[in-house]
């Protein structure tokens, strides 16, 4: 297939097809909707030959993710909001057992008040249960970032599961042209999966068992040893993806734009990424030396890789579209952990909650505090 | 051509949403990058919707919201008493509206814009016997922006349609939006 307009969920089902899951349990949630609405079309024209479940909650569709790659199957699953709070449980199940899986997370704001609008709330609070999460900023990238996720997480060395985040509505709902690989690609760049242990009646084995004081830090431990070797595995991904198809982002961890001489720059996740570059390309008409860290992978966090990228800055802004409540912006709090010991001014923006939108104008706020001198922690409305 | 945004007011059910796919749609193919969205909102029946369109020589980055829309297309003229219509509208910014009103009296109530007054809903019931605006006010604005001929717009329909087994929507529509074209001056 060549390039057509689609919408970004539809782009996000065309990848669950090409990459031939086998299980996807589903419950519907918005903006999450028009993913399993499309799969569920693909399996009726018998396009896709997977199980698809009708689950009663998302807890539920969690758990049959994780049954169903217990099992050795490829799945997916996709939420937002409460959708994802409501699996939380699984959550930390899924990466413990080291099952591989890809979910597409479109973003929404948590209740309460209620917003059925975009915002980071829902997947960076499960940030730390052991999830790799690749920020998307395009319906494109979305659709290569479920591609990648599958051969990110069934990495021997990872074994992991894996979100793809993209912004509810902003892009969810976003209608754009969108490069649909073909199936002979997709398949010479992923191989069929095959699990490392499989629950199997001819030869049984547990799976999750109880982890007693003795033994369940070693586990940790052993997650943690493969969140680090997930940081090469992104990048060969990435880069092995770009020559298989010709695109990629920036390095599968970070996307630098205009980084290379620049003084001033802002850094977040998502959709917003896309308006900061309009806005960094305006100032750069200014003469003024600007420019944008898009962090694409949140979790493992690529501290070596942003040390590098802010070292020749005189200051950054980090846009954060949530907030750990009582404490400040969790991406603000992340990098400046990394970079503490550099001598830069980092501004931390909250920005963009619960549907908020994120304009040029706020971008052109931040780099004006950043030239002027100005030490800032704030809202953009 | 630089960036243009396109703004759709209709009501819930009128396919304003519909329109701005096709319309992104037809630009593709007419070989520009576009871009398509609604507004987020909860939609209802009969209420007014707003959906935008971007269209550009040069792949679109932008991801804010349309604020200051270079076209204006209202697919029902009594929302012209219920919404603020040409809300940033450019200056020199175009609205076409459909009703059965002549341009003056739209004039008097728009402002200085280069308003189009068509009656829409009128060729659609005698083109295809049907009230159906939607696709058929895209006419319009390949009349007056050539970046996206009428052809492109005819692909679009056979594209969104066609291809969904709904060929006759597919036949009404193209004859709907040809007519629309041919009465846009």
């Amino acid at each position: 297939m060549a390039k057509t307009v689609v919408e970004a969920s539809h782009a996000v089902a065309e990848a669950v097809k090409l990459c031939k899951v086998e299980v996807c349990p589903m419950y519907p949630i918005t903006p999450s909707t028009h993913i399993p609405e499309t799969i569920s079309e693909f399996v009726a024209d018998g396009e896709l030959k997977s199980a698809m479940i009708n689950v009663e909650s998302e807890h539920s569709a969690a758990s049959a993710v994780v049954g169903a790659a217990a099992a050795g199957s490829r799945t997916f699953t996709a939420t937002s909001s409460q959708g994802l709070a409501l699996m939380f449980e699984i959550l930390p199940i899924t990466s413990g057992m080291r099952l591989p899986t890809v979910m597409a997370v479109a973003n929404r704001a948590l209740s309460a008040p209620i917003s059925i609008w975009n915002d980071h709330s829902d997947a960076v609070s499960a940030r730390d249960q052991g999830w790799i999460q690749l920020w998307v900023e395009s319906s494109q990238e979305a659709l290569d970032s479920v591609i990648q996720g599958y051969k990110i997480s069934e990495d021997r060395k990872v074994q992991l599961p894996v979100m793809v985040c993209f912004d509810g509505f902003t892009l969810t709902h976003v209608f754009e042209p969108v490069d649909i690989p073909s199936q002979q690609k997709v398949d010479s760049f992923l191989p069929k999966f095959r699990a490392s242990h499989v629950l199997d009646p001819k030869k049984p084995l547990t799976m999750g068992p109880i982890g007693f004081p003795n033994s369940f830090m070693h586990f940790k431990e052993q997650q943690q040893e493969a969140m680090i070797n997930s940081i090469d595995v992104i990048k060969k991904a990435n880069k092995e993806f770009g020559t298989a198809f010709g695109r990629k982002y920036g390095s599968g961890l970070v996307d630098l734009y205009k980084m290379g001489d620049a003084e001033y720059a802002v850094m977040g996740m998502g959709t917003l990424c896309g308006t900061a570059r309009v806005a960094v390309d305006k100032l750069r008409k200014q003469g003024k030396k600007a420019g944008l860290i898009k962090l694409r992978s949140l979790r493992p966090f690529p501290k070596k890789e942003l040390q590098s990228a802010i070292k020749n800055l005189n200051a950054l802004a980090v846009i954060d579209r949530h907030i750990s409540l009582g404490q400040e912006g969790p991406l603000f709090t992340d990098v400046r952990s990394a970079v503490y010991c550099n001598d830069i001014t980092i501004n931390s923006y909250i920005a963009g909650l619960g549907g908020r939108d994120i304009t040029i104008k706020h971008f052109e706020k931040a780099f004006a505090d950043l030239e002027a001198g100005k030490q800032k922690g704030e809202w953009l409305f | 051509m630089v960036l243009e945004e396109i703004r759709f007011h209709g009501r819930g059910g009128q396919g304003a949403v519909t329109s701005t796919q096709v319309l992104a749609i037809a630009a593709f193919k007419a070989g520009k990058y576009s871009q398509a969205f609604p507004n987020f909102g909860v939609e209802r029946t009969g209420a007014p919707v707003e959906s935008y369109v971007r269209i550009s020589e040069k792949p679109i980055n932008l991801r804010q919201q349309v604020y200051d829309p270079d076209y204006v297309i209202v697919l029902d003229s009594s929302l012209l008493d219920a919404v603020d219509v040409t809300k940033g509208l450019q200056k020199n910014g175009i609205v076409i509206v459909n009703t059965d009103k002549p341009k003056e009296q739209i004039k008097k109530k728009l402002g200085n814009y280069k308003i189009y007054s068509l009656n829409i809903t009128k060729i659609a019931l005698e083109v295809i016997g049907k009230p159906f605006v939607n696709i058929a006010s895209l006419g319009a604005f390949c009349a007056l922006n050539k970046a996206v001929p009428l052809k492109a717009l005819d692909e679009a329909i056979e594209e969104l349609f066609t291809a969904r087994g709904k060929a006759k929507v597919a036949e009404f529509n193209k004859k709907a939006a040809k007519a629309v074209f041919e009465a846009t001056k």
